[in-house]
Formats: structure tokens, sequence, C-alpha cells
């Protein structure tokens, strides 16, 4: 066998141990919410037995109701925020302070989870105390994942930004498009596949979270997360894999079907670009 | 016009105020509050009960007794360098693991690629707890792993993989594998072929090739991704929770528990300020380091 021959066989089973360390732990999760055993591990035979008990488990269900009332609007702001935010780095990129603004929007991202979720209460008690509220709750959770949020969707909207031909606005504005006029007009409709990214995005981050909404919770506020980081403390449960294999289900259709709309779009606008070059040189 | 300008102007205002109130609310005040309340006592946690008037002037009373113990209680300082020991397995096996796959990953068709990288992002759209947690599944005495080895006869007593370091760095290398790979394949993709085919030409050997050019040029890559995956690995709280056990110290869970088992909010406060000190060099570096990754996109 030829060295070159041997080097892609090397390369190859290296990228597939690896993609297998990836997806074991999800195809075992998936496999085990099937078995009709009590021990999670041990395989006896298939069955829906799981997922009839987690539809009678109505602690878990309140939870993900919650988590998703969290989910969907912290990732309303955090797409809103996040926007302002890769605008500010993006478009002006020369203002005292955008260091700092740089600094604190990359903060979350990196910072231990335990660290931004201990300041972010110590902050909310202070104000608690001076002004009497916010009661901890659904407010202070959402605040939490809406700032982890929008420091993720900066990054996608800043990236998608710094892709886009900044020639347009300028064409809009020689044509006496005014800023809102040229923002609403030309950039928004290009930002949208990236702004429907981010969301999914935040959108997942937020229904995910533990740690963030383990410090800002009150009582009688515990997400799809906290239950489960309960449970699974305890030890292993199958309902819990029944709960992972419809999460996994839901988000893959939604993974799936957001990157086919995004390339629908980018294709559309290509599209319609390439037609209004050939209409100008005509 | 001048109008015009005049409206502009304050959209700039505006476009750069929002996310600048937005970010000091939740950031900067935040982290300031952490360290006033870790130079606190129990007792007195609101900021009015640490100023107090002496002859009409405020004198400011610190308490350094949190820095104190923590600096002094051998438990604190072992769990801080039980930390970095682990973030730091975890950063190097990433690297082991994740440099030769993206390094495989850009040199593979161009068409596969998109597919390739895909498949590395979608384990992290599904929950990181659950996944977590499938990993208990796999790795303890009665679990999958050890049913298997003992069914085929490999191993006759199960394996302990669970609760001690091994689980705890397989979890942490699980989970900020793609960290490392992400950084690293948009480096290696955008490396210049020519330089290698130059070196080949010359008559230097593919090995001394790839040390000699391909890893230097891929500098920012290998920082960027070890400080993303050491800085958050340092305070874990979660994977060390699930799959570690009594013996792997970490700080994240000691400040989980300074704070909600023992309610001892300063001291929390002083475990996250040095914390934060500790991650301070790493994070100047990796935003270097990205700074440096950008310059090499545009």
């Amino acid at each position: 066998m030829s060295q070159a021959s041997n080097n892609k066989i090397f390369a190859n089973s290296w990228m597939f141990a690896v993609y297998l360390f990836l997806y074991l732990p999800i195809i075992t999760l998936v496999v085990f919410s099937f078995n009709d055993s009590k021990l999670v591990t041990v395989w006896s035979h298939a069955s829906m037995r799981w997922y009839s008990a987690l539809m009678q488990d109505s602690d878990l269900i309140a939870a993900v109701f919650l988590s998703l009332k969290i989910a969907f609007l912290s990732a309303l702001m955090s797409v809103f925020f996040g926007t302002f935010t890769a605008f500010a780095l993006h478009r002006y990129s020369r203002f005292r302070g955008r260091t700092l603004l740089n600094s604190m929007s990359s903060t979350p991202l990196v910072m231990p989870d335990v660290i931004v979720g201990l300041s972010l209460l110590l902050m909310l008690v202070s104000i608690q105390h001076w002004l009497g509220f916010p009661q901890r709750g659904l407010f202070t959770i959402l605040l939490g994942h809406a700032l982890l949020g929008t420091a993720y969707a900066a990054v996608v909207v800043t990236s998608r930004l710094r892709e886009m031909d900044g020639r347009l606005d300028e064409a809009a504005m020689d044509l006496g498009a005014k800023p809102l006029q040229v923002f609403t007009l030309v950039t928004l409709p290009l930002l949208v596949p990236a702004l429907v990214s981010a969301f999914l995005l935040t959108f997942t981050l937020s229904f995910d979270d533990v740690v963030l909404s383990s410090f800002l919770s009150g009582p009688g506020y515990s997400t799809m997360p906290m239950v489960i980081f309960s449970r699974a403390r305890l030890g292993l449960n199958p309902t819990i894999n029944a709960v992972a294999t419809v999460t996994i289900v839901v988000v893959t259709i939604a993974v799936v079907a957001s990157s086919f709309y995004t390339s629908h779009v980018e294709r559309k606008r290509k599209r319609e670009m390439a037609q209004a070059y050939s209409d100008a040189n005509k | 016009m001048n109008k015009f300008f005049q409206s502009l102007f304050s959209g700039n205002k505006l476009v750069i105020g929002i996310p600048y109130a937005w970010f000091i609310l939740l950031v900067a005040i935040p982290l300031l509050i952490v360290m006033k309340i870790s130079l606190s006592e129990m007792e007195a946690t609101s900021v009015s009960s640490m100023i107090s008037w002496a002859d009409g002037l405020p004198t400011l009373k610190l308490n350094f007794a949190n820095y104190q113990f923590i600096f002094t209680d051998a438990l604190y300082v072992k769990t801080y360098i039980s930390s970095v020991k682990y973030a730091l397995i975890t950063a190097i096996l990433c690297l082991a693991i994740g440099y030769p796959f993206a390094y495989f990953m850009a040199r593979s068709p161009k068409h596969l690629q998109p597919m390739l990288l895909m498949l590395i992002m979608l384990p992290f759209w599904t929950s990181f707890l659950l996944r977590i947690y499938a990993w208990k599944t796999l790795l303890v005495s009665n679990g999958v792993i050890n049913n298997i080895l003992m069914s085929t006869g490999i191993i006759s007593e199960p394996l302990a993989m669970m609760n001690n370091s091994f689980s705890l760095i397989i979890g942490m290398v699980y989970s900020y594998l793609p960290f490392m790979i992400l950084p690293l394949y948009a480096n290696l993709s955008k490396l210049d072929l020519r330089y290698l085919e130059a070196a080949a030409d010359l008559g230097t050997s593919p090995f001394k090739a790839f040390w000699l050019i391909t890893v230097p040029l891929s500098k920012a890559g290998i920082i960027a991704g070890s400080m993303l995956v050491f800085i958050p690995a340092v305070g874990e709280f979660v994977i060390p929770e699930l799959l570690g056990g009594p013996s792997t110290l970490m700080i994240g869970r000691v400040l989980w528990d300074e704070f909600f088992s023992n309610n001892d909010w300063p001291m929390a406060a002083a475990v996250a300020v040095v914390m934060i000190l500790l991650i301070l060099v790493p994070m100047a570096i990796l935003n270097k380091a990205e700074a440096k990754l950008e310059d090499g996109k545009s």
C-alpha cells in the first residue's frame, strides 16, 4: 500500500473516531429511551413505557412550558440587544469605549456560568433591597438568559455584517434614503437569515441552561433543565431518556428546517442580485 | 442637511447607547457588586453598612477575612490548583484530538466540508445537560460500556470509570472539543497550500514541513481554541457535579456549595473574585488571538 493511501486511511479513521465520540452518548440516550427495563443501562425489550410515564409527569411538563416561555422571550431580547451590539461594534469602529463594550459583550461567552449567575443575583438582590423589586422568578431568569444570549447573538450578527456588501447601503444613501430607511429597507432584509439563526441559537442556549437559572430562580419557578439536573444528581432515570429523545427530535427538525430556509433565502437573494446587475448592464 | 446630520448623530448615540447600558447594567455593575460583597461580612451585605461615619468623615470598612481564609486554608488552595490542573488537561487533550481532526477536515474534499462542519455543530444543539447525563449511563459500573465489555468476556470485573478523574475528564473533553475544533478549522482551512508546495519543492519532508510551516501559521487558532476550552473549564460546575467524585476537587462546585448550602454569600463572592483573577490573563491572551484571527480573515 502506498504512503498516500495509508495517510488517507489514518485521516478517515481519526475523523470517524471523533464523530463516534461525539455521537455515542446521543445514540445511547435515544436507544435506551425505548427500553422497557427500569434499569437505564440493561436492555430488555422495546417499549414506549417511559414516554407514557413522561406524559403523566406533571412537574416535568410544567417545567417544559416554563422553559419554552423563557426561551422564546429571552431569544427575542437577545436578538434585539445582540443586533444593537453588533451594529455598535461593526459600524462604528472608532468611538470612545469601544474596547470596553467589546470586552463586556464577550465576557458572558467565556466567563464560567457560576460567576455570571452569582454576580447577576447579587446585583438583583441589591436592587431589590433598594427598590423593593424585582422578585426572583421568571423575570430574573429571563434577564440572565437574555444577557448570555445577547453575547452569542452579537457574534452571529457581527459575522454576517462583516460578510455583507457595504456598497448596497452606500448606494441606497446616494439615492437619498434616510439612515432609518437604509436600515429597514436594505440592511435588515439582508440580515434576516442571521437573525433567524441567532434566534434559534439563543433559544437553545436558554432552553439548556441550568446554572444561571438555579441562581436566578425563585420558589415555584423550576425550568426543565433544573428538574432534569436535580433528578440526574440522584441517579439514573429512564424518563430523562424519553425527554432527551423528544428534545433531540424537535431540535434536529428545527435546525435542518432553518438551514434549508437560510440557504433558500441566500439563493433567492443571489438570483435577484444577478438579475439586477444584468438589468443594469442592458 | 444640518437636520440630516443631527438625526444621524442621535441615531449613532442610540445604537451605541443601548448595548452600552445593557452590558454596564448586567456585566460591569454585577462584577463590581461581587467585589464589594466579597469584602463585607456575612451580616453586613449592603453598601451603607460598610461606610461608617467618624468625626463627620466617611470611613470605608473593608474586610479581607474571606480572602485571608481562602489563601490560608489548604483545601481552597488545593481546589484552585486542582481546577487549573483539570482545565489544563482538558485543553491539552482537546488540542491533541482536535488539531488532527481540524487538519484532516480542512484537507477533505471542498464539497464535503460544510457537512462535516455541520456534524460537529449538531451535538452542540442538543442539550449539554442531557449529553453529560448520557455519559453517566455509559460509564457507571453497571453501565452500557461495562456491560458490553463483560458480556463479550474482555473483562471480568467492571472497570471503575465513574465518579473519578477519568469520567470528569471524558465529560470535559467531550463538551469542549467543538470549541477547539471550530477556531482551528477556521484557521487551517485558510492556510495557503503554496507554502507547503514550495517547501516540498525545496526538499523538505512532509513531517518537517508540518512542524515548520503549518503549526506556526495556525498559532492564533491553537491559542484561541485552547483558551476557549481552558477558561470555562476552570469554573465548570455541571460536569464535576454529575460525573466527578469526592476526590475531583473543582472550584465551581465549592462556589456553588458556599452559596447554596452554606448560604455564605461574601465567601462565595470572594471565591468568584479569585477565580476571575485566575482567568484574567488567559482572557487577555484569548482577545489578542481572536483579533489576530479576524485580521487573517479580512
